[in-house]
């Protein structure tokens, strides 16, 4: 065997990139390489949709107009939405999933690796099309993301643009999912079971099924708006015999399995976090595996209590009434698995934990307005307005984006081979939770209180809870510059990381060198369980 | 400069739950409607406060008592199946509890019977107009005059200083007390939401299609929602104001109306 490898030293660019420079990343198939490039994207992206997140919050700040007029707003709730899904949050776990897959599963790297760099490449050009939408005659899209015509139709020249946008980023997931399930399936190491795999390529494996199932839905979706707009047809208007409830019920067939798309990887990396620094295997590993297997499958038939106030026969209320209920038990199954991993550990709290725990306390904040919401009485008072804002920041942002900060933080020195640095770490979290709750909890009150969403001004007397959660969302902004510095400041140097970095963690991933060579598991490496066969 | 910066001030020292102001949780509403809705959201809240509790509470535990500090050492047991179907099933038995009453306060919601008088909502883009189905009276509802000179950018008008800002309407929906009344709702453009807190009411109005459904109003006053679907650039300017009167007042409304337009 030890031939082998060496033979393969000779034959093969065994120690880094083919190309340099530019060229390196424009032609990269390395999975690292693509890694990084979608993690430095998304990063960017946050970055672009939290300014107009802040422009939303600037002008929120107190009644009356004072920035931006209204239709200049709804283009920025619009593009907000559709950037930070789309073009943030999507893009990050893909670029977790690049690097860490196939070090985990003890792989060479992704199965598809030209394909890969399609999947990549196509996002800057699609999110530059769409971002561009906002200087076209009429401006970018205003109907908020879900896109509901007749009022999307009004969109002007940019609408075929937008629609193009969001195919070409549907495009791109697709193809990362295919990529990803050829990877876990096919490349794994033999002495790797399927049950045996790390919980993040299980939530990536689910995940990626999922988005091979909706995201051509909403691709058919969309075009049929743009059939409608520009040839003659008539899928969503009654005059023609359509149904503008229709879009609506093709939407959140790929929507509510999107916002599982968007919080199943960060609850695998949760997954990864909590039991390294409790020192302890994750608790009920297989039973988390069948818990998410569940929650994707029931996700694909709740999609209509975004719609309990369109007018459904009372037996389709009742019945997604009770789907949606049913969602909270594997999602219950899942935080109570997390305690029970903390139980009788021996915990620390580095900046990865901690994140992770905030995720722990404030995901389930956010399922509890969840199932409130299922309740379809209760939902005619929240529907649209700001307590469902608040429901569906809380298990974005402190649910997948803290998700995806704690994967960072825990993987960084993986990457870079540099320790961060803890302190500004720990600064970094304590600001940024303390800033995310008060921007968001404030939005529960004035929502109950009879405030609307995407509205750019409002009555005087949400004023109070409304300053509140712009201060917040400013301070939120601004702390994440401290999130790009420690970035930058482990990729420049710091402390040298051993090939374990933590205290012993499970996994592949770190019995290579840190950072881990360009190239890893050209062997398949011989997998044993740490703590004996699951069963 | 101070208009920007007092009411900042004013936010974090005045007291609290003064006014409206503060106001953190739904109307209880002049319905049995909305008051039965508003006893399910407490309900649903206190049983979320009580899982919250525990759940909360056993982390909090963790936290202090499993550190590594304090040299413990690590457990490494990962499976406890007494545990995990005791938090499986609780949780259903808890959610039962919440889906029984709920589901019996829904098909009271859906029960358009016996209804004595309609009325037709039709969302504009981006004003309301109500029909009164067999009286011949009909009117738009648009955002009242003094909300929509300071709501414009530049208007240098404080909105503190308007009557009922962005809740107000030139012709409020006048309807009668004690009355279960039936409301067919459309919309002629694109879609728009009608919205009356107070009611607990919210029903899409849908362009080609009419949704129904019902309320009936135990106090009379005047109330105050707002379209919550967005509906274009002057969604956050459409609002729905319902004037509730007595039945005599209403008998004579009504007949001044139809007077007003024969005359
Ligand atoms: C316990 C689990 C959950 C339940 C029961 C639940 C339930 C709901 C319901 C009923 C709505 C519709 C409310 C309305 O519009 O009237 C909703 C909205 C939403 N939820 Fe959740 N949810 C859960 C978890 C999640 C998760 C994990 C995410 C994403 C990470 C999420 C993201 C969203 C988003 C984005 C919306 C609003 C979409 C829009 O209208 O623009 N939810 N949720
Ligand atoms: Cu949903
Ligand atoms: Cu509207």
């Amino acid at each position: 065997m030890s031939a082998t490898v060496a033979d393969m030293h000779d034959s093969h660019d065994h120690h880094g990139p083919v190309h340099t420079g530019i060229k390196r990343w424009l032609f990269a198939t390395n999975h690292k390489d693509i890694g990084t490039l979608y993690l430095v994207f998304a990063l960017v992206m946050l970055f672009v949709g939290g300014l107009m997140a802040l422009i939303i919050r600037a002008e929120l700040f107190q009644p009356g107009l004072q920035f931006v007029d209204p239709d200049f707003f709804n283009q920025m709730t619009t593009m907000h939405a559709l950037i930070m899904v789309f073009g943030m949050i999507m893009p990050a776990f893909a670029g977790f999933a690049n690097w860490m897959i196939p070090m985990m599963i003890g792989a060479p790297d992704m199965a598809l690796p030209r394909l890969n760099n399609w999947s990549f490449w196509l996002l800057p050009f699609a999110a530059t099309l769409l971002v561009s939408t906002l200087f076209m005659p009429g401006g970018a899209p205003a109907s908020g993301w879900t896109l509901y015509p007749p009022l999307v139709l009004q969109t002007g020249d940019a609408f075929p643009f937008a629609i193009f946008a969001i195919h070409l980023l549907g495009i791109s997931s697709i193809m990362a999912a295919i990529n990803i399930i050829v990877t876990i399936l096919n490349l794994r190491t033999p002495s790797m079971s399927l049950l045996q795999m790390p919980m993040f390529v299980w939530s990536w494996l689910i995940t990626a099924y999922l988005l091979i199932l909706v995201m051509p839905v909403l691709a058919g979706g969309v075009t049929m708006l743009l059939m409608d707009q520009f040839f003659g047809t008539s899928f969503f208007e009654a005059a023609g015999g359509g149904d503008p409830v229709l879009f609506q019920h093709i939407f959140w067939f790929f929507g509510h399995p999107e916002v599982y798309i968007i919080i199943l990887p960060a609850f695998g990396i949760i997954s990864h976090v909590i039991p390294a620094f409790s020192r302890k295997p994750l608790f009920g590993h297989n039973a988390m595996v069948y818990a998410t297997a569940c929650i994707a499958f029931l996700s694909c038939v709740v999609w209509a209590h975004h719609m309990f106030t369109v007018g459904m026969p009372l037996a389709g209320q009742m019945f997604f009434m009770f789907a949606t209920m049913l969602i909270a038990i594997p999602t219950g199954v899942k935080i109570f698995n997390w305690t029970a991993t903390m139980w009788q550990g021996a915990l620390t709290f580095e900046t990865p934990m901690l994140f992770a725990i905030a995720f722990l306390f404030l995901f389930t904040i956010g399922g509890f307005t969840g199932v409130m919401m299922a309740m379809v009485p209760l939902d005619f008072q929240y529907h649209d307005s700001y307590f469902i804002v608040a429901h569906f920041h809380y298990v974005l942002v402190p649910g997948a984006l803290f998700g995806a900060i704690a994967g960072c933080y825990f993987w960084l020195p993986k990457w870079t081979g540099h320790m961060y640095d803890e302190r500004l770490g720990k600064i970094h979290f304590w600001l940024t939770t303390i800033f995310v709750n008060l921007t968001f909890f404030p939005q529960h009150f004035v929502g109950l209180a009879g405030m609307p969403r995407r509205i750019p001004d409002y009555a005087v007397q949400f004023t109070n809870f409304n300053m509140m959660s712009s201060i917040g969302a400013f301070g939120f902004g601004f702390s994440q510059l401290l999130l790009v510095y420690v970035i930058y400041k482990c990729v420049k140097g710091g402390a040298k990381a051993t090939a374990e970095v933590w205290d012993n963690p499970e996994g592949l991933e770190w019995t290579v060198p840190s950072p881990a060579p360009y190239h890893t598991f050209e062997v398949p490496p011989v997998y044993t369980p740490r703590y004996g066969a699951t069963h | 400069m101070n208009r920007f910066w007092m009411p900042l001030l004013g936010s974090l020292f005045a007291a609290p739950a003064a006014h409206a102001d503060w106001a953190v949780n739904l109307p209880v509403g002049v319905t049995d409607i909305s008051a039965q809705t508003f006893d399910l959201h407490m309900f649903a809240f206190w049983i979320c406060v009580g899982i919250g509790v525990v759940v909360f509470g056993a982390m909090i535990i963790a936290m202090f008592r499993f550190r590594k500090s304090q040299g413990v050492q690590p457990a490494t047991w990962s499976h406890n199946t007494v545990a995990e179907i005791i938090w499986t099933v609780i949780p259903i038995v808890i959610l039962l509890v919440l889906a029984i009453p709920t589901a019996r306060a829904l098909v009271e919601i859906e029960d358009t019977r016996g209804t004595e008088m309609s009325i037709k909502i039709t969302g504009y883009q981006w004003k309301w107009h109500y029909e009164y189905i067999g009286e011949d009276v009909g009117f738009f509802s648009t955002l009242a005059r003094a909300s929509n000179e300071a709501r414009r950018r530049g208007s240098n008008i404080d909105p503190k200083t308007v009557p009922n800002y962005l809740l107000d309407v030139d012709r409020p929906l006048v309807i009668p007390v004690d009355t279960k009344i039936r409301y067919l709702i459309t919309a002629n453009d694109v879609l728009h939401s009608w919205w009356m807190p107070a009611f607990a009411v919210k029903k899409d109005a849908v362009p080609g299609f009419i949704n129904e459904g019902w309320f009936k109003v135990n106090e009379a006053g005047t109330y105050r929602g707002q379209c919550a679907e967005i509906c274009g650039k002057d969604h956050g300017f459409m609002p729905v104001v319902v004037e509730v009167l007595s039945k005599k007042d209403y008998a004579a409304w009504l007949a001044a109306q139809k007077s007003g337009k024969a005359g």
